[in-house]
């Protein structure tokens, strides 16, 4: 059964005023968006499009725009929860791993359990009482992830989560974040500029325009979930895509 | 190993300094400069009586109380003026103003004002030591980062434990910083506040025994004195400090 609540997103504009010498800036213009419950979809274009500044629309950062986001509501909570994985972790260094993750749950949250098992599964327990300034980047992001997914998010938002990586240690993570969306289904706008990992990631593939960034094409990715770890699928299916559409030249 | 070196270094020139009066001593000799041993006998005593305990007592509690009053004010109107620009430019003449009064003028026209009662003495500390406060906490408000403070947001931390998680632990060094300096700048006020207007306490003692020239009774309260705050700063506000700082790497 589909989960009929879904997430609308048109802005007509969104502009940043001009600063100083610095004129006007529109980032983002005529973008519409409509995801599915549960729908992976991640957001493609090139840096300077207005992705992020998408991301923060939703997430209610910034409401100084003109248009409407309908958010969904799965869980039945008075407002939508949102789960944001930023590109940096922004844990908070004076608490732990653990500390980290607690702070984001309701006193009134039953997802203590749950939390012990996100722990488990990415394989943080060890980490459970450490300070963020002893992790690898990887691991912070681990954290980040687990964040987000324990308020049980209605939206979750990913900006670029896995960059300055190393590949190893990124794939790692994205086979991480399919296992753990798998098991716990939601809606996911994904900002990344990297093709190869929006193939293997997504549902649906949005590419955006220079700024001010509109939905350029919208692609659907067929790709079986068992096979998303297969790079000869994601590969096959990228050069198919640049072969056939001409918005993804050489770049992507 | 090293530890130990350093405290007996430490040990060493506190021994050269008291060798150094009380060879100053000797060669003056007069009761303007008792030698050490003296000021010892007059410290004995005046804690056998309880004069000491009891004047340090009240000092002490003088301290305490401005103390938490300058930063409780202090640190909200900080937070304040670092985090709103209206605000920051209605009130920043006066704490320019503030700042540079004279603490003797405060202590007087608090007594004037207020009659020389308890209440003037401790507003009187207390408002020299607000604006200094104010503009350390301003500055730590002003370098808030909001990658934090949009954390918060989104995942929809209540206003209680953004300020208690996010922005507090922040503000922390600010805090320790204005409270470490706000100690040894108020417990000088203090003396001077009950010099002018109170009836007891060190200030008000060390006034008497001016009058009377008794200068081993003053360097009797003075080293008793210095060595309580020392406490403080080594038995509270440092562990305090080393508690809180415990995630840096």
């Amino acid at each position: 059964m589909a989960p009929l609540s879904q997430l609308e997103i048109n802005i007509r504009q969104k502009l940043f005023p001009s600063v100083g010498e610095a004129p006007a800036h529109a980032a983002l213009r005529n973008l519409q968006m409509n995801l599915r419950g549960s729908e992976f979809v991640c957001v493609l274009g090139p840096s300077g499009c207005g992705k992020t500044t998408l991301l923060n629309c939703i997430a209610g950062l910034d409401r100084d725009f003109d248009g409407r986001i309908v958010l969904p509501s799965v869980h039945g909570r008075a407002q939508p929860a949102i789960g944001y994985v930023f590109q940096n972790p922004r844990l908070l260094p004076w608490r732990t791993v653990i500390e980290n993750v607690e702070l984001v749950l309701d006193s009134s949250d039953s997802n203590r359990s749950q939390v012990e098992e996100l722990l488990t599964v990415t394989g943080l327990q060890p980490f459970r009482h450490t300070y963020p300034a002893r992790l690898s980047l990887g691991l912070e992001r681990r954290v980040a992830l687990v964040r987000a997914f324990a308020i049980e998010p209605d939206v979750l938002l990913m900006d670029e989560p896995f960059v300055s990586l190393d590949e190893p240690t990124a794939q790692r993570l994205r086979s991480l974040l399919l296992q753990v969306w798998q098991d716990r289904p939601t809606t996911v706008v994904f900002v990344t500029h990297d093709l190869r990992e929006a193939i293997q990631l997504a549902d649906r593939l949005l590419l955006l325009s220079p700024a001010p960034g509109t939905v350029l094409a919208d692609i659907r990715i067929d790709i079986a979930r068992d096979q998303r770890y297969d790079p000869a699928a994601v590969e096959a299916f990228r050069t198919r895509l640049i072969r056939d559409n001409p918005l993804f030249h050489r770049d992507f | 190993m090293t530890l130990h070196r350093r405290t007996l270094v430490q040990v060493l020139s506190l021994i050269v300094l008291l060798v150094l009066w009380q060879a100053a001593a000797m060669v003056v000799r007069d009761r303007v400069l008792p030698p050490p041993i003296v000021v010892f006998d007059v410290m004995i005593a005046g804690f056998q009586d309880g004069e000491i305990p009891y004047n340090i007592g009240i000092t002490l509690l003088r301290v305490a109380a401005s103390f938490t009053l300058a930063m409780l004010i202090g640190v909200a109107f900080g937070i304040a003026m670092g985090r709103n620009r209206g605000l920051d430019r209605f009130f920043d003449g006066w704490l320019v103003l503030f700042l540079n009064v004279p603490a003797l003028v405060t202590i007087i026209l608090c007594y004037v004002w207020f009659g020389l009662g308890e209440v003037a003495a401790i507003s009187a500390v207390a408002i020299n030591k607000i604006p200094n406060v104010v503009v350390t906490l301003r500055e730590g408000a002003r370098a808030l980062n909001p990658d934090y403070t949009e954390m918060a947001q989104v995942f929809r931390l209540n206003r209680v434990k953004t300020l208690r998680h996010v922005v507090l632990p922040q503000l922390f060094p600010f805090v320790a910083a204005s409270a470490r300096s706000g100690l040894a700048l108020i417990w000088k006020i203090v003396l001077v506040v009950e010099l002018l207007g109170r009836s007891n306490g060190v200030g008000f003692e060390l006034h008497t025994l001016f009058q009377l020239f008794d200068v081993a009774g003053i360097l009797a309260y003075t080293l008793t004195f210095v060595a309580v705050v020392q406490l403080i700063e080594i038995g509270l506000l440092q562990p305090l400090e080393r508690r809180a700082n415990q995630w840096r790497r």
